[in-house]
């Protein structure tokens, strides 16, 4: 696996030798991989492939799957992630994540954002959390719109603003990695344009990993593009280098549209 | 004979099909092709109007000369005996029938025998002329239907019009049957209350309706029925107390901890406790539970009579755990996986996804549930029977015997007081008890609508 030669920020995640499997089927091959700090990370490939499964691995939401296995080494700053010593839940509020399909809990949109600080005891009293929620909501873009209304149910919105506040939701517990599972696969095309702006503006200080089945999108946002064939991370590299000068017939297949 | 009259128009409705077949067949001379209904739906219409013929007859026949077969009985009754009572007369009618059945009848004299001796000429001349209508009218519908087979016949849609008709009917005996028990609960409700107020029923508190009877009226002042409802609350609340939690945390362990293997082992046997008959469980209640409670209570020094509201609540209760862990389950089920995974993926641990997302999100599917579980217990009979006693004590205190409205119908009914008697307040009792079952239920009913809506 060959590295991009511009001076590379600090690695986020270092990853050797992870395997997955679902009981006795093997999802991901023996990837290598390091995910730099904030900038974002597209995963692609046809689907089937284990982009989820892979970016499931990062904040350990396998372990919610019984038949799930992880092996392999993943390190979030140099700490073994799967280490025993490790709390699944405590990572889980560090590396926050974002579904495809969104997800608000059927709250109101402000006790949709609190819900993090409340569990995690981020706000000390109401100021704070009313404070941590406003700066949440903004950051997700979604203040102005729903300012007036945060005691209104966050089933309530439109796709487009429900896939935000879960952003929003993610970012209150202050983490520092986001993963987004093909965060705008459910949206429109205005919807998306917002959502891609926001993750671009949130590549500025976070480690953000994004799936996207989009090639486009992957193109349109990310700084480094890693594309997985068949549970295998085929090719990783600057995304303008993905796109424009793959190397393996795989990559080249399913960038030129020939597959996936 | 008329069951041979039966018989007979099952073995025509048999032929006419098999008939009917073959002369579809013979008329399309061989291209079957060309007729508009295949052979088979010719056979079942003709085998259809038949069998309505032959049966419609004989039932609607049976029924008015049953009827007219009474009235002519009473007026058989020879006249030299003077004026006699309703029951004088209902008694040498069925001693009449009696006799010429060749039964035992209570006595046996000229009235009586000259009533048997006319039952039996209009029986005889009833079964003739029932007999020669049935088979006659099913003769006619099926020449008419047998000459009316052609090529272009459209046997298939009349054929389905006739299923259609019979599946209408069929849901109109259910909705009909529905209509009339609450008529006549309602009618019986309100003749008890045009003799009795309707305030002393729903707030007096002393019930003891038949006491006075014999001397020709009920008095108002012992039908309050609130030592009753008292009663039913307090037995509901009780084994609310016990089903809910353990009903609900069984749900919860179900959907969210257990592992495939205890869930295949658990439900099934959650579903056993469903079924076990609820007389079973009286008598779990009354000869286990109650003497276990009684000597308990009395090694703490606790006065617990061997009928206690407690007994028979905590019983109740049980029967009812699979009800509320059942219905509580699926709706825990529903709540989308998706929520759980947001939940998780905020860092949050099992215990605060189920307190914070799953339970407030499940919890109008729950209430209904706990709903419907208190009108199960409402309605419940026969725990109540055997094991929380018969006497109206209007208490709060779970170790006394109190009595609940469904044991008070058992006992006017099953009482040895005349049935037109206890019919009022039985009825009136029962009417109480169905209105108030079916707002819980519709009310529970509404809630997991809206449930299910908000996840569409
Ligand atoms: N919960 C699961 N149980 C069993 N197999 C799974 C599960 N999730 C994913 N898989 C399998 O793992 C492989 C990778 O799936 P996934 O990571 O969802 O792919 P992608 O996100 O790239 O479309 C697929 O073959 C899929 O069938
Ligand atoms: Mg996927």
């Amino acid at each position: 696996m060959t590295e991009s030669s511009s001076p590379l920020p600090h690695a986020k995640f270092r990853c050797r030798g992870v395997n997955v499997h679902y009981g006795m089927a093997q999802a991901i091959k023996d990837n290598d991989i390091d995910i730099y700090d904030k900038s974002v990370t597209s995963f692609i490939g046809p689907s089937g492939c284990g982009k989820s499964t892979f970016l499931r691995c990062l904040n350990r939401m396998n372990d919610t799957i019984d038949i799930c296995r992880v092996t392999g080494d993943i390190r979030l700053d140099g700490v073994d992630i799967y280490d025993t010593e490790i709390d699944p839940v405590q990572l889980r509020a560090r590396v926050g994540m974002v579904f495809q399909k969104p997800n608000p809990f059927p709250k109101s949109i402000f006790d949709n954002v609190a819900y993090g600080p409340r569990i995690h005891g981020l706000a000390s009293n109401r100021a704070d959390l009313d404070a941590l929620v406003e700066s949440s909501l903004r950051s997700a873009g979604l203040w102005d719109e729903v300012k007036d209304r945060l005691s209104s149910a966050g089933t309530g919105l439109s796709g487009g603003q429900q896939q935000r506040l879960c952003i929003a939701r993610a970012i209150a517990t202050q983490p520092e990695v986001l993963l987004m599972d093909e965060p705008c696969s459910a949206l429109d095309p205005i919807a998306t344009e917002i959502v891609e702006e926001l993750i671009t503006n949130l590549g500025e200080t976070y480690c953000v990993v994004i799936v996207t089945h989009s090639m486009q999108q992957a193109n349109r946002i990310s700084e480094r593009t890693a594309f997985f064939h068949l549970g295998e991370l085929v090719e990783y590299e600057t995304t303008h280098d993905i796109f424009n000068t793959p190397k393996d017939e795989r990559t080249i297949g399913y960038v030129s549209g020939r597959f996936g | 004979m008329l069951s041979w009259v039966a018989l007979i128009v099952t073995l025509m409705t048999a032929g006419a099909f098999v008939a009917s077949r073959h002369r579809a067949r013979s008329v399309a001379h061989g291209d079957l092709a060309a007729l508009h209904s295949r052979p088979v739906y010719h056979g079942a219409y003709t085998a259809l109007r038949v069998a309505i013929a032959g049966f419609g007859v004989l039932i609607v026949g049976l029924i008015l000369s049953n009827i007219g077969l009474r009235a002519a009985l009473f007026a058989a009754i020879p006249d030299s005996l003077g004026t006699l009572s309703q029951i004088e007369r209902d008694l040498i009618v069925s001693d009449g029938v009696a006799i010429a059945a060749g039964e035992v009848a209570s006595r046996t004299d000229a009235a009586r025998e000259a009533v048997g001796a006319r039952y039996n000429t209009l029986m005889m001349a009833r079964n003739i002329g029932l007999a020669v209508l049935t088979l006659g009218a099913a003769a006619f519908v099926y020449l008419r239907s047998i000459t009316q087979i052609s090529v272009p016949f459209r046997a298939r849609n009349r054929t389905e019009k006739i299923v259609q008709g019979l599946l209408m009917v069929s849901a109109g005996i259910a909705i009909l049957t529905t209509i009339g028990i609450v008529a006549s609960l309602l009618g019986q409700t309100l003749v008890f209350f045009s003799e009795i107020p309707i305030t002393k029923f729903l707030f007096g508190t002393l019930w003891s309706p038949l006491s006075g009877v014999h001397s020709g009226s009920m008095d108002p002042d012992k039908v309050g029925a609130i030592p009753l409802f008292a009663g039913t609350l307090l037995i509901t609340f009780i084994a609310m107390l016990v089903a809910v939690p353990v009903g609900l945390f069984a749900a919860i362990f179900l959907s969210d901890f257990a592992s495939n293997r205890a869930r295949g082992i658990i439900k099934p046997m959650l579903e056993i406790l469903a079924g076990i008959p609820t007389v079973v469980y009286g008598f779990f209640a009354a000869i286990t539970v109650a003497p276990f409670l009684r000597d308990t209570g009395a090694a703490v020094g606790l006065t617990i009579s061997s009928e206690s509201a407690l007994a028979a609540g905590v019983v109740m209760g049980i029967m009812i755990i699979p009800f509320i862990s059942s219905l509580s389950d699926d709706v825990i089920n529903a709540v989308p996986q998706s929520l759980r995974d947001g939940s998780y993926g905020l860092g949050a641990t099992k215990a605060e996804t189920i307190r914070k997302v799953i339970l407030p999100a499940a919890l109008p599917g729950i209430v209904s549930a706990v709903l419907l579980g208190v009108s199960r217990a409402i309605g419940e009979t026969m725990i109540v029977v055997m094991a929380a006693g018969q006497g109206a004590n209007l208490t709060a205190n779970p170790f006394e015997a109190v009595t609940t409205v469904t044991v008070q119908i058992v006992a006017l009914i099953t009482g040895d007081t005349e049935a037109a008697t206890a019919a009022g307040p039985a009825f009136t009792l029962g009417f109480t008890l169905f209105c108030v079952t079916l707002i819980f239920n519709v009310i529970a009913l509404r809630l997991v609508r809206k449930y299910q809506e908000s996840y569409d």
